[in-house]
């Protein structure tokens, strides 16, 4: 659902007038199929998963979503987002800041490899960390005999949601850093701060809209991945199963009611994200504002 | 001794940014580094504020050598050409930073930052941010941050080039009358020769990452090291006459041959300023028609166009200009009162001379 933020960004931000002057049927026309297309194919599916999830009643819905492998569940999404979002915060931080404020060759070959998780399939990246690190894998055997388990594991489920969710924050960060340049780090250099402090009190808050952003899509789509964790994770119930896996194999037991209670949570957190993400960019659109404001001259040295 | 450069150069790649340069500033001086865009005049200021490395040479800051100091401990304000405030803090904050960093107490900065508001005429404007100000505003913002934590020089890079040109003029009086307040070592790059000349009380003149020369402004003005300084300093007619028969000519001009052979070719220089002109036609050896008249304010300058096509520039003062009553295209007699000759190769200028050879000038008097 967040494969294009930074377009959809861009393209929202300057809503065109040209529409009014088009004849009022073709308006009306085009409205009409638009909120008739959302609502069929959006907001009903929505609304039917609480309905369904609601079907038995409040008391099945809480007692389904507090059954022992469903609150593993929970913890375990909890926990996998809970991990591989500030991995990549750091690593976000850490290439954009390279991409944004330092030359260097390869930089392109940088960009597109950020990129790359959003053009493999899930399932692949999930067979990808199969075939490294399952008992059959290339390193299989060597983990083996040190009894270290990646796959069917919590490492395996981390390690594929880092990778489906490492571009977010980069590509968040990267315009907003090259926006600002380095001139604001420079001059905090030149009063005395550190590295840390710099990054502290002046490129933090430079880029903390874009940052809470990246943050936020990340973490959405860090408790919502399917395809690649359910190939490393092994479907073990009550101790591999995330959030969207027990929704599966709920609705596969025949357990509708359940698996819509468990499926209404990952929606709401949808929602959720959804709002914090219209909030954001519209404070990150009047931060960018400011930035780009053109700068008067206006006279007023002489006013001394 | 402020600062001192010794044998200091830069290379960025394979590109030798500074070569090889040398000069001090004493303390309390208010210095340009001037030059053409890609001088290098930016760099050594980076260099002399810790921002780049010299690849050899030293900086010395107080007579102790800072290459190995980090640009933290090098206590220097620096000024960015676009200012570099902090848009994410009100001005107050942007000028409290480096009171903060380095520790002092609250209280103090409080007291500090109210003095630089009240200096700097920024009252009433400590909680603005950045982008509610005009560009004069945050250019004092940003001179007020590099002064806080009380620096012993302080660093412009290209402080009028981001203003209008009224701005400009009213920031360039403000940073001499500063300057004199505070009395604290400023360094200043520009490449604007006549701000360079009017502000400070030394220039160091840079082109492709060379030291051209060093001096007060008008050294520089009357003399010029090379002929690369006479010419970015002020306008100067550059002549190629070739020797015959034992005098250079040009056209209609004539200069002494400096005992150069027939066939050889020599290089002169003349400021405006050399140029004498008389409507009287008898009055002054060479003819020529003026052609175009540029108003520069007090002064004015002209073009001289001679018979034989060669153009000289010419500087007048408004009131020798009406009493003689020039007009465009009005025909008139000149003489070059002083002129140089120049190197081929930026040898070092031989100093101007007077012309010998000239008519008499007759009676009545010439402004």
């Amino acid at each position: 659902m967040a494969g294009h933020s930074q377009r959809n960004k861009i393209a929202a931000g300057k809503p065109s007038q040209r529409g009014a002057e088009e004849s009022p049927f073709i308006k009306w026309l085009l409205i009409v199929i638009a909120l008739g297309f959302s609502f069929v194919f959006l907001l009903l599916p929505l609304a039917n998963v609480f309905v369904q999830a609601l079907a038995k009643g409040w008391d099945y819905y809480w007692s389904s979503l507090a059954h022992p492998d469903s609150r593993a569940a929970i913890r375990l999404t909890l926990l996998v987002a809970g991990i591989s979002v500030p991995l990549n915060v750091v690593f976000g931080l850490a290439a954009a800041w390279a991409i944004a404020k330092f030359q260097f060759r390869g930089k392109s070959l940088l960009i597109t490899l950020i990129d790359l998780p959003f053009s493999v399939s899930p399932v692949v990246v999930g067979l990808m960390f199969l075939l490294l690190f399952g008992l059959q894998g290339f390193w299989g055997e060597w983990l083996a005999t040190r009894e270290i388990q990646i796959i069917f594991a919590l490492p395996g489920i981390v390690l594929a949601t880092v990778f489906i969710t490492f571009p977010f924050v980069a590509r968040e960060l990267i315009p907003v850093m090259q926006a600002t340049g380095t001139e604001q780090e420079q001059a905090a250099l030149t009063l005395g701060a550190s590295g840390w402090q710099t990054f502290w009190h002046v490129t933090l808050p430079s880029v903390k809209w874009g940052l809470l952003y990246g943050i936020i899509l990340c973490n959405a789509r860090a408790m919502g991945e399917f395809g690649a964790v359910s190939v490393v994770s092994g479907h073990i119930t009550g101790l591999t199963d995330t959030m969207p896996l027990r929704v599966e194999k709920l609705y596969n037991e025949y357990n509708a009611p359940a698996a819509f209670a468990m499926a209404s949570l990952l929606a709401l957190l949808a929602l959720l994200t959804l709002a914090l993400k219209t909030f954001l960019e519209m404070k990150q659109a009047r931060e960018f504002d400011r930035a780009q404001v053109a700068m008067p001259e206006v006279s007023d040295v002489g006013k001394q | 001794m402020s600062i001192e450069l010794r044998n200091v150069s830069k290379t960025f790649g394979d590109v030798n940014a500074v070569n090889n340069v040398s000069f001090s500033v004493q303390d309390g001086e208010l210095m340009a580094l001037l030059g053409p865009s890609g001088g290098g005049k930016t760099t050594v200021l980076r260099m002399i504020a810790g921002l780049e490395m010299p690849t050899s040479g030293d900086v010395l800051i107080r007579g102790r050598r800072v290459n190995d100091v980090p640009v933290q401990q090098r206590n220097i304000g620096f000024v960015f050409q676009n200012y570099a405030l902090f848009k994410s803090m009100t001005v107050a904050r942007n000028i409290a930073f480096g009171l903060k960093i380095k520790k002092w107490k609250k209280r103090d900065i409080e007291s500090r930052v109210a003095e630089l508001l009240q200096l700097f005429g920024l009252e009433g404007l400590d909680r603005r941010y950045p982008h509610q100000l005009s560009g004069g505003q945050r250019q004092r913002v940003a001179i007020a941050r590099a002064m806080a934590p009380g620096p012993s020089v302080l660093l412009l890079d290209e402080p009028f080039g981001a203003v209008d040109a009224k701005i400009r003029q009213e920031l360039r009086e403000w940073l001499v009358t500063l300057h004199h307040d505070l009395n604290v070592t400023t360094i200043f790059v520009t490449h604007d020769q006549e701000e360079a000349l009017e502000v400070a009380n030394r220039i160091v003149i840079f082109s492709r990452g060379l030291l051209e020369q060093v001096g007060a402004p008008r050294e520089v003005y009357e003399q010029p090291a090379n002929e690369f300084v006479a010419r970015f300093i002020g306008v100067m007619n550059v002549l190629e006459p070739v020797v015959e028969g034992g005098v250079a000519r040009i056209g209609e001009l004539e200069f002494p041959a400096h005992g150069q052979g027939d066939g050889q070719k020599l290089r002169i220089g003349f400021r405006p300023y050399a140029v004498q002109i008389s409507s009287d036609l008898t009055h002054y050896r060479y003819h020529a028609v003026l052609r175009h008249t540029f108003f520069l304010g007090v002064l004015l300058r002209v073009e001289l166009e001679l018979p034989s096509g060669l153009i000289i520039r010419a500087r007048m003062t408004k009131e020798e200009y009406s009493n003689q009553g020039l007009y465009d295209d009005c025909e008139v007699s000149f003489q070059i009162r002083q002129f140089r000759l120049l190197a081929t190769d930026q040898a070092p200028l031989q100093p101007e001379e007077d012309l010998k050879y000239q008519v008499p000038p007759v009676i009545g008097d010439n402004i």
